[in-house]
């Protein structure tokens, strides 16, 4: 363990982070976000999951330094009295565990279906591509929608709730799993004819496990580099549903639950119930981003 | 030339057929399908006679084939919601979000292509810089985020622009449109740049490393040599070679434009298809459901299609490759 961290710190790539502050402030301002939702049970002044603790006639407080603002709100209260700033660490709390299962679950089903695709070829792989082909001719957002919506049929209303979450995990990997079995495909039909291989197929491994334990660690860093873009997106994804209406549900808030109902009151004056999540929300995916354009980079050869 | 249209041709249709049978999916085993077609008053009477017009009796293959049919004269059934024809619903919607997408592609292409030169002509200078970064937190924000702000800053700070609706509309035929009054056409501004705004980063950034490779060129060295002026290389020579990427790029990020317009729709409550859409999708109105879904599918088949058969126009290398790499 201690060796492989003492390599790490010896890497280029350890290098080439302590020199880059851009990349050293996204990595903390992401830590900060994340630890700090992760832990919302434990820091977050209000629960707004607590019935008991909300008082509607808490309802649109303004934030604490304007003349209206009470003290224990400190970003201002929603129209239903729960605390900004807790709602925010609640929500970007469910907003990432959505965003990374999402990007776990179509990474898994992209990296299996691109390692077959590349390793075996011939029909399946015509096929697979295909499939891939026709979903990529549609934005991923249409896709996500169209599943969310086939959900609400087919699943009874009274259960709507408390599945949102799975649909939403579902319905944003299925519609993102298409670029890490392209990205893997094309790797794996280049390693598939290296010597390695075909050492271990001579030896007579069976192409399972050839497939995940010999060629998938020769494929995984343009993966990495892609997952990271993706939770990005996923977050993105997940917001734009929630806002539109078919994500989470009003009473298990993400940040985009939050805009669109910070939305019904940005006319009327009451803008911190957008603007609060809506900050949260740009800071999280833009330093997400940041870290995977970076990494994106640093471990291109060609720009070594 | 003519084997590769037809092949493209040939793959359109198998697409057409794969999104048509997903549609007829939704139609058929989500939900009852008599109970779709009818208003809930019909009688019993009424449910065998739909059922028996369905084919519900008949074989899968016989079902889908009858579905089919039915699309191809535009018969997708009555929306649940409103109670009306779906094929009349998304009619009276279509010209809405076509405006809107045509505005924003303007847009786009008047805005990004000349953004796109001049950051590759001073790559160096700090305004380009700047456009190239705040493009990339641009890409970074949700377009839902940007269609808020814009509505904050001009709407509601402001007051100089609407923040929702169409404004007024003229009826031309079966085309309302409103290009033709005050209020429709500053109704359209915010919304188009809204859903502008990533194309316009896209174009933008196409044209610069477009630019910059083609700059990189021996014959650009040679324009330059000949003593021509500056003028006359960057937008005589060099700019002319990259619009055939430019110009792919754009057809293709229609389709995904008239998509993306479901967001853009919802934000500022703009009565295009969109908007339908998103109501259907929180109403389960399947019928309208599977109906855009085959119309975003002829709307993108058909768009791919086009692009593809001007490129091979264009482009006469494509035609020695297609012989031997049979597609893409």
């Amino acid at each position: 363990m201690t060796d492989s961290l003492r390599r790490f710190f010896d890497s280029d790539i350890w290098h080439k982070f302590k020199r880059d502050p851009l990349v050293i402030t996204a990595v903390v301002v992401g830590l900060i976000l994340i630890l700090s939702s992760a832990f919302a049970p434990l820091f977050a002044p209000h629960s707004p999951f607590d019935l008991k603790t909300l008082n509607l006639s808490d309802a649109f407080t303004p934030p604490a330094w304007i003349h209206e603002g009470k003290s224990q709100f400190m970003l201002g209260t929603d129209d239903q009295g729960r605390d900004v700033l807790s709602t925010i660490m609640y929500g970007s709390r469910a907003s990432l565990v959505v965003g990374f299962a999402a990007v776990l679950l179509s990474m898994i089903v992209g990296i299996t279906l691109g390692l077959i695709s590349g390793y075996f070829g011939g029909a399946l792989d015509a096929f697979i591509m295909r499939v891939a082909d026709v979903q990529l001719s549609f934005p991923a957002i249409l896709i996500a929608l169209l599943i969310s919506g086939v959900a609400r049929v087919v699943i009874p209303n009274s259960q709507h709730d408390q599945v949102a979450i799975y649909v939403l995990i579902f319905a944003i990997a299925a519609s993102g799993w298409v670029q890490y079995a392209r990205t893997v495909r094309g790797s794996t039909l280049v390693e598939r004819n290296k010597e390695y291989v075909q050492a271990a197929r001579v030896i007579g491994r069976r192409p399972l496990a050839i497939m995940f334990s010999h060629v998938l660690p020769n494929v995984l860093g343009p993966v990495m580099v892609l997952a990271t873009l993706h939770i990005g997106t996923a977050i993105i994804t997940e917001a734009t549903l929630s806002y539109l209406g078919v994500g989470m549900p009003a009473t298990q808030p993400t940040l985009g639950t939050m805009i669109r109902i910070g939305g019904d009151f940005l006319l009327s004056g009451e803008w911190w119930i957008l603007w609060f999540p809506g900050t949260a929300l740009v800071i999280l995916v833009l330093s997400i981003n940041i870290i995977g354009d970076w990494l994106r980079d640093a471990i291109n050869p060609k720009l070594r | 030339m003519l084997a590769f249209i037809a092949r493209r041709l040939l793959q359109s249709i198998l697409v057409m057929l794969t999104v048509g049978f997903i549609a007829f999916s939704l139609f058929n085993f989500v939900g009852d399908p008599v109970a779709l077609m009818l208003p809930p008053e019909a009688t019993q009477a009424d449910r065998d006679e739909v059922r028996k017009s369905l084919g519900l009796d008949k074989p899968f293959y016989t079902q889908f084939a009858v579905f089919v049919q039915n699309a191809l004269q535009g018969n997708f059934g009555i929306s649940l919601r409103l109670g009306r024809p779906v094929s009349q619903l998304l009619a009276e919607r279509l010209p809405a979000t076509l405006e809107l997408v045509g505005v924003a592609t303007l847009l786009a292409l008047l805005v990004g292509i000349p953004a796109g030169i001049y950051t590759a002509l001073k790559r160096d200078h700090w305004s380009s810089k700047l456009l190239l970064t705040g493009s990339l937190v641009g890409v970074s924000l949700p377009n839902f985020l940007i269609g808020i702000f814009l509505i904050v800053i001009f709407a509601v700070w402001l007051g100089v622009l609407p923040s929702f609706g169409r404004g007024n509309t003229t009826q031309l035929g079966f085309w309302s449109t409103g290009f033709l009054t005050v209020s429709g056409l500053k109704a359209v501004i915010l919304p188009a740049v809204t859903l502008g705004f990533f194309p316009v980063t896209l174009i933008m950034r196409l044209v610069r490393s477009e630019m910059l490779e083609v700059l990189r060129t021996d014959y650009i060295k040679f324009a330059r040599a000949r003593g021509l002026s500056n003028q006359a290389v960057h937008f005589g020579h060099a700019l002319k070679n990259t619009l055939v990427p430019v110009i792919t790029i754009t057809g293709l990020q229609l389709g995904g434009l008239i998509a993306f317009a479901i967001i853009t729709e919802t934000v500022f409550q703009w009565p295009g298809m969109g908007l339908l859409f998103i109501q259907a999708v929180q109403f389960a109105d399947i019928p309208v459901m599977a109906a855009y879904l085959c119309l975003i599918g002829f709307i993108f088949v058909t768009i791919n299609l086009i692009v593809d058969t001007l490129y091979y126009v264009v482009d006469p290398r494509l035609r020695m490759e297609t012989s031997s790499a049979g597609g893409h």
